[in-house]
């Protein structure tokens, strides 16, 4: 446009907005911050991530699928290490698949667009003047990678059925006499509401929306596609609460289960 | 009855300011309401643009507190009267005079995307058959109202003034009606890509809060494209495909 140069600059928080335009950033980046502060932190841990007592079964979604752990555990492969780890690195089985779904997380379009204003300040809340003058946004690298969604989608897809496995898993106790018994607890309901949560978080995903159906210009010649983009889509308009509810619930099915192992408290079976 | 202040931008394309204007607020007044009647009783030379006081011409776009609204649909009894109201020009486009800003870049910009590009008629009188089934996923796009004022919140436009290299969301909308449109054999992913700039976009959905049409643009126009566009530049996978495919 020959007349931009018209056009007003702002500084930083300049706005002519009356309202607590602060709040809901605030508010994405305290909950964000918390989450990820507590995530690094259990995954760090390496331990207290598995309980069996009472003949429960409860693996905290954070170390699943488990593949190096105690023999007792349900890890898959024998051993508590990969032969292949460096000695002087501290070792958690969490490290090795915590990049699937946090890649599908950091590269969320709701996600995205909730910390380039949180953390980013690009913009902080519609309307307010922004910290910097040049701006990219995804037009380069590094943001461009983020088109990459969609193959942390597949990934991300893959652990909701593993974490369903867990879940129902964790419906078979062990009974003393060493047989299987089925039952419910109050662990094995944290488990399968996360493995909800986080199954209507991955696929109301934007990507699976598009590439099951929203990607065609005729549905009339596509029923089934039609219809499965009509259900990703009831799904999609939710997105964001999806995402924090799958977010705040993953987080505490690992401090449920964490609290057990540790013996803070004790898995209730209800039957 | 109480006085409410209204503190209006006054200027053209030289400069101005803000100026202080008290009048009387009734039942069922909107934001235009005031104006109308401060031209009336104190500034007979104030310019504001309106037509239909309805919601649907899309020309008495304004920001009003600092939120991009339509004046005509902005109740006065929504806002925090006691602290006066602000109402200000669209920032993203060069103001005219006073409340009137100049959105001819809108229009040159719509002149850009390539037009409904029509497959031959299925009937030989020359017209279409469409099933409902395709009808219904463009009819949230044709409520657009052309006011703008997604363009004025869009920060791209707005605080980066990127009008040469990014298209705005009210034609991301116009380009995902043509692209999802059943009858059209056009392509505009490419020019998406490298011409309008969808890469700018980053997904804050600040365009999508303030269209008075209710269009999730963001969620339903702006990311179907960058998905369309990903399908054609950014997944080795599918060009793979469409590669063996095509041989
Ligand atoms: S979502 Fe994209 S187009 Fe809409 S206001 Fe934000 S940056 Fe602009
Ligand atoms: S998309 Fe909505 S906000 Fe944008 S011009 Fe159309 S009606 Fe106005
Ligand atoms: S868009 Fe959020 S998970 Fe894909
Ligand atoms: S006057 Fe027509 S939209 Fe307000």
């Amino acid at each position: 446009m020959s007349n931009a140069d018209t056009l007003k600059r702002r500084s930083f928080g300049e706005t002519a907005r009356i309202d607590a335009w602060w709040l809901k950033p605030g508010l994405v980046f305290v909950g964000l911050t918390a989450f990820i502060a507590y995530a690094t932190w259990a995954g760090m841990q390496g331990k207290h991530y598995f309980y069996d007592g009472g003949g429960a079964h409860l693996l905290s979604p954070f170390y699943s699928p488990l593949l190096y752990g105690q023999a007792h555990e349900p890890r898959l492969f024998a051993a508590e290490l990969p032969s292949w780890w460096p000695s002087f690195l501290p070792f958690s089985a969490a490290i090795l698949i915590l990049a699937g779904p946090a890649g599908m997380r950091v590269t969320c379009y709701y996600y995205r667009g909730a910390y380039y204003k949180s953390f980013w300040a690009d913009p902080v809340a519609c309307g307010v003047g922004e910290p910097r003058k040049s701006y990219w946004g995804e037009h380069r690298i590094p943001l461009l990678l983020h088109n990459a969604h969609r193959y942390f989608f597949y990934v991300a897809g893959v652990y909701v059925f593993i974490l369903f496995y867990d879940g129902l898993r964790a419906l078979v106790y062990v009974n003393p006499d060493g047989s299987h018994s089925l039952g419910i607890g109050v662990g094995s309901i944290v488990l399968l509401l996360n493995a909800c949560f986080l199954a209507g978080y991955t696929f109301g995903c934007h990507c699976h929306r598009h590439l099951l159906g929203g990607h065609l210009r005729i549905f009339a010649k596509a029923p089934v596609q039609h219809a499965c983009y009509q259900c990703i889509s009831m799904l999609n308009r939710r997105h964001m609460y999806w995402a924090w509810v799958s977010l705040v619930w993953v987080g505490f099915s690992d401090l449920y289960v964490r609290m057990c192992a540790m013996g803070v408290w004790t898995d209730w079976r209800i039957f | 009855m109480t006085k409410t202040r209204f503190s209006i931008w006054r200027g053209d394309s030289h400069g101005g300011g803000r100026q202080d204007y008290e009048t009387e607020v009734t039942e069922g007044m909107v934001v235009l309401d005031a104006v109308h009647q401060i031209q009336a009783e104190s500034a007979n030379d104030l310019a504001v643009r309106w037509n239909c006081k309805a919601g649907k011409c899309g020309s008495c776009s304004a920001e009003i507190n600092g939120r991009s609204r339509l004046m005509c649909m902005t109740r006065l009894s929504d806002l925090p009267l006691e602290q006066g109201v602000t109402i200000d020009p669209m920032q993203t486009f060069p103001v005219l005079r006073d409340l009137v800003t100049d959105v001819k870049w809108n229009y040159a910009t719509k002149q850009r995307i390539q037009k409904f590009t029509p497959r031959t008629p299925d009937a030989e009188d020359g017209t279409w058959r469409i099933a409902t089934v395709d009808t219904e996923r463009v009819q949230e796009f044709r409520k657009c109202i052309e006011c703008y004022l997604c363009q004025d919140v869009c920060h791209v436009l707005r605080e980066h003034h990127l009008h040469d290299e990014f298209i705005g969301p009210r034609f991301m909308v116009y380009a995902a009606a043509l692209e999802m449109q059943p009858l059209d054999t056009g392509s505009r992913v490419k020019a998406l890509k490298e011409d309008f700039g969808i890469g700018y976009c980053n997904i804050t959905k600040c365009c999508t809060d303030v269209c008075p049409e209710g269009i999730k643009i963001t969620d339903n126009a702006i990311i179907p494209l960058k998905e369309r566009v990903a399908d054609e530049y950014y997944d080795p996978i599918k060009r793979l495909w469409r590669k063996l495919t095509k041989t």
